[in-house]
């Protein structure tokens, strides 16, 4: 049985490299992320679930990492928007002009990238439920649908 | 930020996470089960829940049996909503599981975790009620395989150290016609203000309804009338809302008045949807 108990060095596996933190049990990913490991792309919206600014990849999975205990992340892969390096998604949003402040843009590249990466050919329904998770106030959503389209079609 | 400190601890097996459970209750460290976790750190974030330790039951490979068992399902409770939907093994819980939160809440969100949660909706059980499902529970040297009706009475009633295993659904239901809506006060991802869902089986349909009490429910009376065949689509609707007015919630997301006008809007619905649809073929 695996146990966490007070402040503890543990190891974790984001972005294909092995990374030392100290965290306590109660800390969630999305702070151990940004405070200890410097990678700001994962943002602080709600924190509470609902914006999904915060979003990362869980072995391959869109996870909220404000609503994920550090801990739980242990033995899995996460992925970053800085594990993307030159993803097809992060061109097809700058061709499709699909941000405007930026501020949700990492959630919403991870959540495409997964998609594509699950889903080869999803029909609309599927890529309207999964962008549902995320919310981008500027309203960019028309671009955002255009940029996983062109992705998913081979465009990109 | 979660502002308390506690203690993690991820077992293995069903008697190492009972006896991690009663080890530190005995230690005062206010243990809670933890499967997605999303509402224990949601509600501990903004101090209206805490705790002292947490044993995540997500290791236990019970827990996250998803297959068959000869003519029975068996969903471990520690699945997420996804594992659920994307297996599509039983079309009326990937329906309902799919309804719940957003899609990326569903990769987290525990199939136990929606059962016991202590907000009021808890969907997933619209469908195990409805199945005559069976709940495995783990607890002080038991393991006990108990109908649901036995220990979902409005919420889950597990005894202190107790955590559900898994449920297990008949083939013979998985298969049978079925209806779902949830209809929200505005947005398509909210809480319901009325989530029903139906099966139709040996001829019969079933109901089973969320967001219109304080609970989630299925009630023989409203069974019987929804099944009356003296009376039209339109009556049976009417005296299935006057059967329940005494329950209906009456809140910010909707009067009791509303949510008579959709109840008896989407009962006329499950009927029209379910009048051509043969007996469940078992």
């Amino acid at each position: 049985m695996y146990c966490l108990k007070g402040k503890s060095a543990i190891q974790l596996n984001i972005n294909d490299e092995i990374h030392d933190v100290v965290i306590r049990p109660s800390d969630v990913l999305l702070h151990t992320l940004r405070e200890q490991l410097g990678l700001t792309g994962a943002k602080p919206g709600c924190e509470n679930g609902d914006c999904g600014a915060c979003t990362v990849l869980v072995d391959g999975w869109p996870v909220k990492s404000c609503l994920m205990l550090t801990a739980e992340a242990i033995g899995k892969k996460i992925m970053t928007v800085e594990g993307l390096k030159s993803a097809p998604i992060q061109r097809a949003f700058i061709e499709k002009f699909a941000f405007q402040c930026g501020y949700c843009t990492s959630g919403f590249l991870m959540v495409c990238h997964a998609l594509a990466a699950i889903h080869q050919n999803p029909p609309d329904a599927v890529i309207d439920e999964w962008l549902q998770s995320n919310i981008c106030r500027c309203t960019s959503y028309e671009e955002i649908g255009t940029a996983i389209r062109a992705v998913l079609s081979g465009e990109m | 930020m979660i502002p308390f400190d506690f203690e993690y601890y991820r077992p293995d097996t069903i008697q190492e996470a009972v006896d991690t459970f009663r080890q530190l209750d005995l230690e005062g460290k206010s243990p809670v089960y933890y499967g997605g976790g999303t509402e224990l750190i949601s509600m501990a974030r903004v101090g209206s829940r805490s705790f002292g330790s947490v044993v995540d039951i997500k290791n236990i490979p019970e827990c996250r049996i998803l297959g068959f068992d000869r003519d029975v399902l068996q969903l471990g409770s520690a699945l997420t909503l996804s594992d659920i939907t994307e297996s599509d093994l039983f079309p009326l819980l990937t329906k309902t599981a799919g309804r719940i939160a957003d899609h990326t809440m569903q990769c987290k969100i525990t199939f136990g975790g929606n059962l016991a949660s202590t907000i009021i909706y808890r969907e997933t059980a619209l469908p195990l009620l409805l199945t005559d499902a069976r709940l495995t529970v783990a607890g002080e040297n038991v393991l006990a395989d108990t109908e649901i009706s036995q220990v979902f009475r409005d919420r889950l009633t597990l005894q202190k150290g107790s955590f559900l295993v898994k449920a297990s659904i008949g083939r013979r239901f998985l298969s049978a016609p079925y209806f779902h809506a949830k209809k929200t006060k505005n947005e398509k991802i909210d809480y319901p203000l009325l989530t029903a869902a139906g099966v139709k089986t040996d001829g019969t349909i079933r109901a089973a309804f969320s967001g219109l009490a304080s609970y989630p429910f299925r009630d023989s009376n409203v069974e019987t009338l929804l099944n009356d065949s003296n009376l039209d689509f339109s009556q049976r609707a009417d005296k299935i809302v006057q059967a329940l007015s005494g329950i209906i919630l009456n809140d910010s997301y909707g009067s009791a008045e509303y949510r008579k006008f959709v109840l008896k809007n989407t009962v006329v619905n499950i009927l029209e949807t379910m009048k051509d649809q043969g007996p469940c073929t078992a």
